[in-house]
């Protein structure tokens, strides 16, 4: 459990500061986890000594100077930097007095922010996007400075992180509304564009923080509304070409915080550990609306672990060095340490992830939900955009999915599918299987059956991914495909796989054995059809004989078994012929293998119309008989339709038609004889039968208080 | 074997009383048990968990709480005496007063030389231990409400008392109470009436457990005076804590029948801090648990349900070992029933009284497996109260239902029997030997002529009877001087010797011709808990309490021949696992190669023609026998043919007609018996 120790001030915010909207301009580690150099919003930089509260030392830069980006300490040199009025670079030690009379070198180019990380050389990154280190910078320092950014692109935040001892520059810029990211490799230089998924009404990143764990660089972003997002990206395995090529950046909702009224204004949240989030500025869960709570959330369990109050107006500032969370607010800055344990309750159900390299794979395929609920309106009618996405994961550009022919589809997806890894496979083959789709439902002459079932054979695609994948293979009538999708797809609605067993039902059987289908479900019927492998299997010790018609009607026992009973010696030779082709039956088995949830099934199976699902009836009863006759087929290995499927599917039918079928002539024989239920009956009248016993036997148990029994020892 | 009849008797209505205190000795592993009808009964835990001894209850003196003091023993009860008892002759060996009111609960220190008795008045007083007594040396600050509970710090200088509504913790030098903690009350309705502070523990980092009737187990820093926890346990209440030796875990006992576990651990991986976490929750009790014991390995709780239950912890036992097994003890480890096998009688012995039945006959034959029908119902013939407020601790009846004996702690009566058609005459025989005062085990010989009473360190009183007439003839008495009272006595068909048990495990035999001591058994590491001379041979044959069988031949002064190869092949392992001893044995008079034994939960009857099962033969197979041909029957039975027909048995015996007897007592009628356990919301009920 995290906890919030008390805090203590720090220093007191000058007059200036409070009535700034900025509060201080920033907090930077100094040479260990007691010592920090605060920047205030004008001039000053002071060194703060944090056990003791005090200052060690304070520069101030000329009045009419303004200090543009908090000083940092250049851990190397132990020095420190600074950047006055944008241009102006600073350097001076501790033991400088006046501020003045130190080390000055002025740029060509705006300096939006110099940053330092432990152990490496300070970073310098321009208004324009341009990244320099500043050794480099200060060896020349009117060099001349490219311009990265577009000219109305601003940039909103940025951090280093150090990554395998590689320094990673990332910021955030605007433009027209869009968020982007950017991803600075540093030595080699290498820059890669994210663009941030659209929050709704074009809110903007309120705060944002980095860290790096396990191979990755997690970004955390708070927006106004209170969501807080999750974004992975993966410091390696990305291509040496640093394109203007937008990513999209898939996120994850980590928290949803309520906000209160109105949007946030001044909020900030802070990655402590994986599990951990300090949320400052927004409204404690239970205590009304005012803003100016510190919290600590799970991000695991989505629940508040620790809060304090903070008095006073809330910056949204909040920073966190070793332990200790620092925070203005009204006229002080807090320090409040905290700690945040790694639950024994989060190990226990496995919410701790484990350093695993496989682990860290993981958040890069996850596919963003909103990617795939808007897909339908990001993909296909935006295609320049998927194209674009497209040329990240094909090595060599390729023109265009939307001209080339079938073989040249053919042979990029063959390429794509031996290249990528398995990370990218996943994203690459629904993006591969959206623009095929999306292209085959514009041009009706183009339809690459075979590219397509080699991307759904890969098992990396579900139904959502692509929702018209299967409804145009059962428009285009690739019934092959059909029986890939069901059997691959862990997700099909229950619509469609109703609208598969229409299909399915009413195809003539002259068309159904012209598709070529997977061999091992042929095979599987065929045998099944034949029933050249029944084995004397015993099942239980009883060995099913054929019907027992005297004993059905002893169970029934009314006017209408006795009416019946000539029709089901009729309708009940002793080897049931299958009412379907072979590949009919195929494509049904899929069908019954489907997943579904039958509240949801019951409606749409009602649109059947009553010769189909006398016609489906017929097949699973037949199956019923074959099945409840040679117990054994389910050890084929094969895949292949349960007992306890095909039974729910005949309940199913029946509570969705029992109207239409007892009005139905041809029906009646199947109502009246359902075959399987008097076996099932007859099953259970020999459980009633030993249940009987034990109940006698329960009985015999009645001892009084004396009695004199006999027994016998061997 | 063949075909037996069987008196199946269920109408001995014997009901074991509630388990009201614990008190665990660790250096001699002795576990004391009081129950509410005042009985004390000792366990020795490291012998097969062998019931030793039982102190006999006395209708005004019921312990409400134990405690070991070294090998002393102590009680205190509502009758305001603390009691020491005598652990050599079984009854009590002082009491003293403590001018406080009844008395709810005592406790020494550590070191061993204070005792504090918990008082009505509200007072904790301070008694100083000494050589043969207790002494009154203070009382500490009085309180309001009545003292419940006390535990002393381990160091001796303070001492933790639960009284109502609070805990108060005194130091023992000044005697004034140095903090006060105030106990919640239950909330809604229960927020009227106090809250009662059944049991307390002061561990040695001074924190203060405590478990009262609102259901709560607080932990209190004792230092401070200050609430660290509340874990709400239980709806009801919860009545007794223990904790274990190494203070890391304590167990609460509530009224619902669950005992709960915390331990003392890190809330968070890897972290130095510990607190206390509740674990385990067991449930072996349908009542109130009233005493728990937390051993090294296992918890031992017993409660209103009568049954003392120990429970290794998985943790510190090794797995599937006997060890690791759970044990219930439910009933005594000594007969309450005696079988006149001439006459066709049984005796039993309650607390209070002693009751005469005769057994009913059946007439024709049955196939096995069937019930014949009563032609005559078994008949109460005697119902003979107690004298006095003492229990009956044993009794006896002679094999030709001539002869009637039982004693109490403070005299023996003897009574003459006769039964002719319809009459029962019952003849007091009043003058008794004045040796013949009391007695913890009787026993007539085969003949009915003679009398064998257990004395004083491991004594035996011979008396010799005649028709209105009891002289003392001789008593017998070890060599080796022992002073633990004989808990077994058995006697020769012929009358020519006498075995006596005592639980230092030393097993002697007397040749009761020249009354003089024969020989005495090598002593075994376990506890006799039954013994039978055989009828031809005189072999003496015992059961131990570690389920070891051996026959010691009393001519030859040495293990026969048969136990020697039943030592040599072992015992079946499945034998060695029944955790209830032997409890009786008998032989076959027509057939003395048959031994009848029997426990808990089955009987047996031993071949000692056949030979012996090995490890790898079924144990248990008169089923599979039933299922064989008859010539194939032979060839896979051995020795011990087990019968689990019927369960719960107090009592197994063979009558002289060759049918035999069990006297069961389901457990189900015992639980009818007792009272309804707390309401519990089960489902929508």
């Amino acid at each position: 459990m995290a906890a919030l120790y008390e805090g203590y001030t720090l220093f007191g915010l000058v007059q200036s500061q409070i009535s700034s909207h900025l509060g201080i301009r920033g907090i930077e580690q100094e040479r260990d986890d007691d010592h920090v150099v605060v920047t205030d919003s004008t001039r000053s930089v002071t060194l703060y000594k944090v056990s003791d509260q005090k200052p060690l030392g304070s520069w101030t830069v000329k009045q009419g100077q303004t200090l543009t980006c908090p000083a940092v300490y250049n851990f190397q040199s132990k020095e420190y930097v600074a950047i006055s009025d944008k241009r102006v670079i600073r350097i001076w030690k501790e033991g400088d007095v006046l501020l003045d009379k130190t080390f000055k070198a002025t740029v060509s180019s705006d300096i939006w922010r110099v940053q330092s990380a432990p152990e490496q050389e300070p970073v310098v990154l321009f208004e324009r996007g341009a990244v320099r280190m500043l050794d480099l910078l200060l060896s020349d320092p009117q060099q001349s400075i490219e311009e990265v950014l577009d000219q109305d692109e601003l940039i909103r935040w940025n951090t280093v992180i150090l990554a395998e001892s590689r320094q990673f520059v990332i910021f955030t810029t605007e433009q027209k509304g869009k968020h982007f990211l950017y991803l600075q490799r540093l030595n080699p230089n290498t820059l890669q564009r994210y663009q941030l998924e659209r929050e709704e009404s074009g809110l903007a990143p309120l705060s944002c923080c980095a860290s790096y764990r396990e191979q990755n660089i997690c970004l955390l972003y708070l927006y106004p509304n209170g969501h807080l997002y999750q974004s992975v990206v993966s410091t390696r395995g990305w291509g040496t070409e640093d394109g203007r090529q937008v990513l999209p950046l898939p996120r994850r909702l980590l928290l949803s915080l309520s906000v209160g009224e109105g949007p946030l204004e001044a909020a900030s949240a802070l990655e402590l550990d994986e599990a951990h989030v300090a949320v400052v500025g927004v409204p404690h869960p239970s205590a009304g609306t005012g803003k100016d709570f510190l919290c600590i959330w799970n991000t695991n369990f989505q629940t508040l672990q620790a809060a304090k109050e903070m008095g006073g107006k809330i910056y949204g500032q909040l920073w966190c060095f070793f332990n200790k969370l620092f925070i203005p607010h009204g006229k002080t800055l807090s320090v409040i340490p905290f700690v945040c344990p790694k639950s024994s309750l989060a190990s226990a159900l496995g919410k701790l992830k484990q350093a695993k390299s496989e682990e860290s794979k993981s958040p890069a395929s996850v596919p963003s939900w909103n990617s795939i609920l808007h897909g339908e309106k990001v993909q296909p009618s935006r295609p320049q955009e998927t194209k674009k996405t497209l040329g990240y994961f094909s090595v060599t550009p390729f023109p265009s999915l939307q001209t080339a022919s079938a073989e040249d589809v053919q042979r990029e997806v063959e390429g794509v599918l031996t290249r990528s890894d398995a990370q990218n496979l996943q994203q690459s083959v629904s993006l591969f299987v959206s623009a095929l789709v999306s292209r085959s439902l514009e041009e009706s002459s183009f339809y690459t059956p075979s590219t397509l079932a080699r991307l759904v054979h890969t098992q990396c695609m579900s139904h959502s991914v692509c929702p018209e994948l299967l409804l145009l293979a059962l428009e285009r009538k690739d019934y092959f495909l059909c029986q890939l999708c069901l059997q691959f797809f862990p997700d099909i609605p229950e619509a469609v796989t109703c609208a598969c067993l229409k299909a399915f039902v009413s195809m003539p059987d002259t068309d159904a054995e012209k598709v070529s289908l997977e061999p091992d479900s042929v095979s599987f019927m065929e045998t099944l059809i034949s029933g050249k492998h029944v084995g004397n299997y015993v099942q239980n010790g009883f060995s099913p004989s054929p019907l027992d018609v005297e004993h059905t009607d002893a169970l029934s026992g009314d006017g209408v078994a006795i009416q019946t009973k000539t029709k089901e010696e009729e309708t009940a030779p002793s080897e049931p012929t299958c009412p379907v082709g072979l590949h009919k039956a195929v494509l049904l088995n899929e069908v019954l293998q489907t997943a579904y949830s039958d509240t949801f099934l019951l409606p749409h199976l009602k649109d059947l119309s009553s010769e189909q699902v006398i016609l489906f009836l017929q097949y699973l009863q037949f199956l019923y008989l074959k099945f409840s006759q040679d117990a054994p087929t389910q050890m084929h290995g094969l895949r292949s339709p349960s007992l306890a499927q095909i039974v729910d599917w005949v309940c199913l039918l029946l509570d969705a038609h029992f109207t239409v079928l007892v009005m139905t002539q041809e029906a009646k024989g199947l109502m009246l004889n359902p075959l399987a239920f008097v076996r099932l009956v007859s099953e259970l009248g020999k459980i009633e039968g030993s249940l009987q016993e034990i109940n006698k036997m329960k009985v015999k148990k009645e001892i009084g208080q004396y009695s004199i029994e006999v027994i016998e020892l061997f | 074997m063949g075909e037996f009849k069987v008196h199946r008797v269920r109408f001995f209505e014997y009901l074991p009383s509630a388990i009201r205190a614990l008190a665990f000795n660790k250096d001699s592993e002795r576990m004391a048990v009081a129950r509410t009808d005042g009985a004390v009964e000792i366990f020795n835990f490291s012998d097969n968990y062998f019931q030793e001894k039982v102190i006999p209850g006395k209708d005004s003196r019921a312990a409400e709480t134990l405690c070991w003091l070294h090998h002393r023993l102590f009680a205190a009860g509502l009758n305001g005496e603390i009691t020491e008892y005598d652990l050599e002759n079984l009854k009590p060996r002082s009491s003293v007063e403590t001018f406080g009111g009844p008395v709810w609960t005592i406790g020494c220190n550590r070191q061993g030389t204070m005792l504090a008795a918990g008082c009505e008045n509200g007072t904790v007083k301070i008694f100083e231990v000494q050589e043969e007594k207790i002494q009154l040396q203070r009382s500490l600050e009085r309180q309001k409400g009545r003292i419940l509970s006390l535990s002393w710090h381990p160091s001796g200088a303070q001492l933790a008392a639960g009284t109502m509504d609070m805990i108060r913790i005194f130091d023992v030098q000044t005697g004034c109470a140095t903090h006060r903690l105030l106990v919640d009350r239950g909330v809604g309705t229960c927020r009227n009436r106090e809250v009662v502070v059944w049991s307390v523990l002061f561990l040695s980092d001074r924190t203060v457990i405590s478990g009262d009737s609102a259901g709560k187990v607080q932990i209190w820093d004792g230092a401070t005076g200050t609430l660290i926890r509340t874990h709400l346990v239980t709806k009801w209440d919860v009545l007794a804590l223990a904790v274990s030796q190494d203070e890391s875990s304590v167990i609460a006992g509530t009224s619902e029948g669950t005992v709960v576990q915390f331990q003392f651990l890190p809330s968070t991986m890897g972290q130095q801090e510990k607190e206390w976490v509740r674990t385990r929750t067991f449930k072996n009790h349908s009542h109130d648990v009233r005493a728990l014991i937390h051993t090294d390995t296992a918890v031992v709780s017993g409660g209103m349900d009568t049954q003392l239950v120990v429970r290794p912890l998985l943790d510190k036992v090794e797995k599937n070992t006997q060890e690791s097994s759970m044990r219930k003890i439910l009933f005594p480890h000594k007969p309450l029933v005696d079988c006149a096998h001439r006459a066709g009688l049984l005796l039993f012995q309650f607390t209070d009284h002693l009751e005469l039945w005769r057994l009913g006959e059946s007439e024709g034959q049955g196939k096995p497996g069937e019930s014949l029908p009563v032609k005559k119902k078994p008949e109460k013939l005697i119902h003979l109260k107690k004298k006095g407020d003492d229990h009956i601790c044993s009794s006896a009846l002679s094999s030709c239902g001539g002869w009637l004996v039982f004693s109490t702690i403070c005299s023996v009566r003897l009574y003459r029997v006769q039964l002719s058609n319809n009459t029962v005459s019952l003849t007091k025989v009043s003058k008794l030997p004045r040796i013949l005062c009391w007695a913890h085990q009787l026993c007539f010989s085969a003949d009915s002529s003679r009398l064998f009473a257990a004395g004083a360190r491991s004594s035996v009183h011979v008396f010799s009877l005649s028709q209105s007439e009891c002289k003392h003839i001789h008593t017998l008495r070890p060599k080796s001087g022992s002073r633990q009272p004989l808990h077994l006595l058995c006697v020769s068909q012929d009358g020519h010797w006498l075995a006596a048990a005592n639980t230092d495990c030393e097993v002697t035999v007397y040749d009761l011709k020249t009354m003089k001591l024969h020989c005495t058994v090598p002593v075994y590491s376990s506890c006799p808990t039954a013994m039978a001379f055989h009828p031809v041979y005189n072999n003496l044959l015992m059961t131990h309490a570690d389920q070891q069988l051996s026959e010691f031949s009393v001519q030859q002064r040495s293990y026969t021949e048969w136990s020697r190869a039943l030592h040599r092949r072992g015992l079946h392992p499945l034998w060695l696992k029944r955790d209830t001893p032997v409890t009786h044995i008998t032989f076959n008079p027509t057939n003395p190669a048959h031994i009848l034994l029997h426990d808990t939960y089955m009987f047996c009857i031993i071949d000692q023609t056949l030979p012996l099962p090995d490890e790898k033969s079924v144990l248990f197979n008169q089923m599979m026998l039933r299922s064989l041909p008859e010539s194939e029957r032979m060839r896979h039975s051995h020795a011990f043919k087990i019968c689990k027909n019927f369960q719960n048995i107090l009592c197994f015996d063979l009558l002289e007609d060759q049918s035999l007897v069990v006297v069961e007592r389901p457990l189900l009628d015992i639980m009818s018996q007792l009272p309804a356990p707390v309401r519990q919301k089960k489902f929508a009920t």
